[in-house]
Formats: structure tokens, sequence, C-alpha cells
């Protein structure tokens, strides 16, 4: 059992999401930045999708109430172990009464905490993540509260690991997203187009697991913003009246009626939801055959990320 | 309607197949979103098997539908613009009650918030715009129409379309074990109810012993 102390602005129970029902209106939802995600659990030896927290900008303060390992990976926030600094990307073991902190983060929004057996929490529809709009999976449908408990699966064998510092995901400076064109990219003008691929956009305050809201260079509409109404993809890049982005994410509404220049490419959701508020980010076109190479590339360097043992 | 009967149809072809790669489908009016896992199929031979189910794409090619009965209390009290679009109208309300509760309608899909249906069918007399300005929040529940379309808002939400009556039922539920009530395909009547059975059917619904009436 995990102890909710402080449970921080919005942390939640995600595992790997719930495919398969958005011909219902019900989003995937899961971990914004899957790679960390999956890294906190393999450092607790659990299974790549086992249920963990994700934190939003400031962590959370949680007491074990028995032994157990975690692990905090994400966003580069502070981390105490009984109020004195101990590592992220790395295994930690805490006795019965151990406090973890996590701080405000300096670079990155979304992080995550693995506790060795998951956090058992009841599935819905097979999956624990949380949907917050929905009040579906996770803990009551919600964000964690003070004074929560967390149950827990069984654990595994314990390994102390780290992740090497040349693996860890950075995310400061100004990210270049790649996006597919389209698939209603025939609605803008050529400067709209010209200005969605040649400025930068800003990270607003109210982006959540639903979309990262941007504000930069307005993209002009050719003929109105509204579709009938089709499927909205993650990643997808919804530009309404105002011409300002919106890119859709893991608790993305299953379909709207705003067109959508562009999707951004998977392997770059979790750098939009890493980006801070205030953050600027930039897109780069490429086609689909690129996009495709790009992502085995990208895949064939996290599957060569090995876990180091440590004392 | 046919545009979006071919959608359905390609959808229930490309489930029954088993396309490979395909990890999920979410059907609208005029449009198939597929998801596919690239690593398993490529962009161009999965765009060359869809592009030949298509073409299979017709009314046989599905199963017959589910008929689904939604009963539905019309009063002003539960749907706050039953007056109002009777006046818009230009009818009495209860020949706006009978001509809604008197059409059959089709779910073309479930989008915007969870369950919700997007449904036609309604008599061309009741083709009413949506509101200038959407309400803030809609009650859950609540039966509405807007342009040629029927909707009924299943958890609390903002809504443009008019509030006609509200039903007992809950098209989501977040803790059931099928937490949607309608499908796309489904074919739905309303029941028309009064007050008391309202109550008791929300009693009942509630307390997770009442079914809906589903052929």
């Amino acid at each position: 059992m995990i102890h909710v102390l402080d449970p921080g602005p919005q942390t939640t129970v995600q595992d790997a999401g719930r495919g398969g029902h958005m011909r219902y209106g019900i989003p995937p939802s899961g971990p914004v930045d899957r790679r960390s995600f999956v890294l906190a659990n393999r450092l607790v030896g659990n299974p790549d999708g086992a249920a963990a927290l994700e934190f939003t900008l400031l962590g959370p303060r949680l007491r074990a109430e028995a032994p157990c390992s975690v692990a905090v990976t994400g966003a580069d926030a502070p981390l105490t172990l009984n109020d004195a600094p101990t590592p992220a990307w790395t295994t930690l073991t805490l006795a019965a009464g151990d406090v973890v902190k996590v701080g405000a983060a300096r670079s990155g929004v979304r992080g995550y905490i693995a506790v060795a057996g998951g956090i058992d929490v009841p599935p819905a529809l097979g999956s624990r993540a949380t949907y917050l709009r929905g009040r579906m999976g996770g803990l009551h449908g919600r964000a964690l509260a003070r004074d929560d408990r967390l149950p827990l699966g069984a654990p595994p064998t314990l390994r102390r690991r780290t992740v090497p510092p040349a693996a860890r995901p950075q995310w400061g400076g100004e990210p270049v997203l790649h996006v597919v064109l389209g698939p209603q990219a025939d609605r803008f003008t050529a400067e709209g187009i010209a200005a969605f691929l040649g400025s930068t956009y800003d990270v607003l305050p109210q982006s959540d697991r639903m979309g990262a809201r941007l504000r930069g260079a307005p993209i002009a509409h050719a003929r109105g913003h509204d579709i009938i109404s089709d499927g909205i993809a993650l990643g997808s890049v919804q530009v309404p009246g105002d011409g300002q982005p919106i890119v859709l994410l893991m608790d993305r509404q299953s379909t709207g009626g705003y067109t959508k220049i562009a999707t951004v490419c998977s392997f770059d959701i979790a750098r939009v939801g890493q980006a801070k508020p205030g953050q600027r980010l930039r897109f780069t076109a490429v086609d689909v055959a690129s996009a495709h190479r790009l992502l085995r590339d990208s895949d064939a360097a996290f599957a060569s990320v090995e876990l180091q043992e440590i004392a | 309607m046919e545009v979006n009967t071919r959608v359905r149809a390609l959808e229930y072809l490309i489930a029954h197949k088993a396309v490979p790669g395909v990890l999920e489908t979410v059907p609208t009016y005029r449009a198939l979103l597929v998801y596919y896992d690239p690593s398993i199929v490529g962009y161009d031979v999965l765009c060359g098997q869809l592009a030949a189910l298509a073409e299979q794409a017709t009314t046989t090619a599905m199963p017959p539908a589910r008929e689904v009965e939604v009963p539905c209390c019309y009063d002003g009290e539960l749907g706050a613009d039953l007056e109002a679009a009777a006046r818009r109208l230009a009818m009495p309300v209860d020949e706006l009650v009978r001509l809604h509760a008197g059409a059959e309608y089709l779910v073309y899909f479930i989008g915007f918030t969870p369950g919700l249906p997007y449904m036609t069918g309604a008599p061309e007399r009741l083709t009413i715009p949506r509101h200038d300005t959407p309400r803030v929040k809609v009650p859950a529940g609540s039966v509405a129409i807007g342009g040629i379309q029927c909707c009924i808002y299943p958890v609390e939400s903002p809504g443009g379309f008019w509030l006609l009556g509200r039903t007992p039922l809950r098209l989501y539920d977040p803790d059931a074990p099928e937490p949607i009530l309608l499908k796309p395909g489904d074919r739905v009547r309303f029941r028309p109810i009064e007050r008391r059975e309202f109550d008791d059917i929300t009693a009942r619904v509630e307390a997770r012993v009442f079914r809906p009436v589903i052929r």
C-alpha cells in the first residue's frame, strides 16, 4: 500500500491505455510520454504496461506502508527520499514508513512513478488508465487526493538498476515536431500552411491530457473552419476559427467538427506533452513514408536502451 | 444516409475480416478513421485492402440493426426548450412530442463525449436551427434536436441543441461492465413517459436493476 500524503496538482493512475473503444467515444488515455512510463516500470521489474502514476508539473509526496521499490522518470524534477536528494531514473528501495517526494519540474511536464507490482486498482474496460473527463478507470475515475491509499500487486524480484544518462530524454529548448499534413490541409491558404510550418508556437497553460493548446501566428483558413465531423487521431492538429492550433492527446474527444491541418507523428507525441507552458514548438512536414522510417529508427533506438545494474 | 451506411458497412467488413495491422476504427457521417500499426502493415498495402473492401461495403454486408427503446419524459421541467421549440416550429407541444416520438432514428455514429449518439430520422417539420449560443451545461440524459439531427447527451456537457425532454437511461455509465448503451447503426425509438415513470426508472437505473428494451 502507498499512502498519498500530498497528491500534487494532477496525479493519475495510468497504464498502457484502453484501446478499441473510440468508436463509442471513449479515448485510450494512458501515459502522454509512453517511453518514460515504460522505463519507470522496467526499473522496478514490472511489465511495460503496468499501472503507474503520472504527475503533472509538480509531483506528489508518498509514503510506503510496507517495503517496496519505486522509480521516477519523465519530467526532470527534484526527488527526495526522507528529505535527502536521491536519483531519478533509478530503482529506489523503500522501507516501511519511507517518504518519497517529487518537486516541481525543471523541464518537462509529466513524470512517472512506478511501484514494483503495479498500482492494483480495478480495471475498467480492461484498463487501469484514468480518463478524467469520463470519470473512468484509475482510482474511482479521478486524480489522486490526500490520504488516498494505493493497493499494489505482487512485487517481482528486486533488481536495482538505472537508465544510462545518455538514454534519458531532454525536454528543454525548442522542439521541432514532425507532422504529416492533412487530412484537411486543403482547407487552409498557402500563407496559413506557411505560417504553421514557418513560425514558433507557444504552449498555453490551458493544455491538458485532452490536448496541447498553442498560440502563435494565426493559421488562415481558405473556406471556413467547420467540417462535417470526423474522427480525431492521436496528434491531430485542429485549427478552430481563431487560427490557433490544438494538438490532440490521450484523452481527446473521438470526433470533432474543426479542420485538421496535420497530424503529429506518434514518436513526437511525448515532446508535445512534455513542453512546458510558455515553451516554444515548431512543426516540420514529412510524408508518410519518411514518417514511418523515422518511427522505425526511433523504435530501434528505444529498443537498444539497456538498463545498467547498480550495487 | 447512404454514405454513412457504406462507412458502417466498411467498418463491419474490416472487423469481420480481421484485416492485419488494423487496431481500431471510428466511424463518422462520411468518413472512417482507421488506426493501424505500420510495423505490421504498410500504408499503401492497407489503403489497397481498404479500397477493395469499400467496393463490397453495402447494407447487405452488415448484420441486422438492433432496435433500442428509449423512454423519454417530454416536459418543460426536464426539457427546458420544449415549449420554445414548439413555438419556433409553429405547432402545439403535443404535436411536437407526437412527431418526435413517432419517428425511428438511426445512430450514424457515437462521438464528442462517451456514448453520445448522432442520429437522424425526425420528420422534416422538426428541422430547427441550432441555438446561436450553446448552453454551457446541458443535463445528462437530455433528448434534443438541432438541424435535422437528434441526440441524447450522456453526460453533463455544453450543447447547442433544443432540449425536448429527458431519458432516465444512462447512455454512459463508467462503472458498468458495458458502459455504453447505444452503438453505431442502432435504430432508436422514443417512448413518451410521464414524470412518475421517469422517477421510477431513474431509481431502478440507480439500483442497477433496470434493463432497457433492446430487440
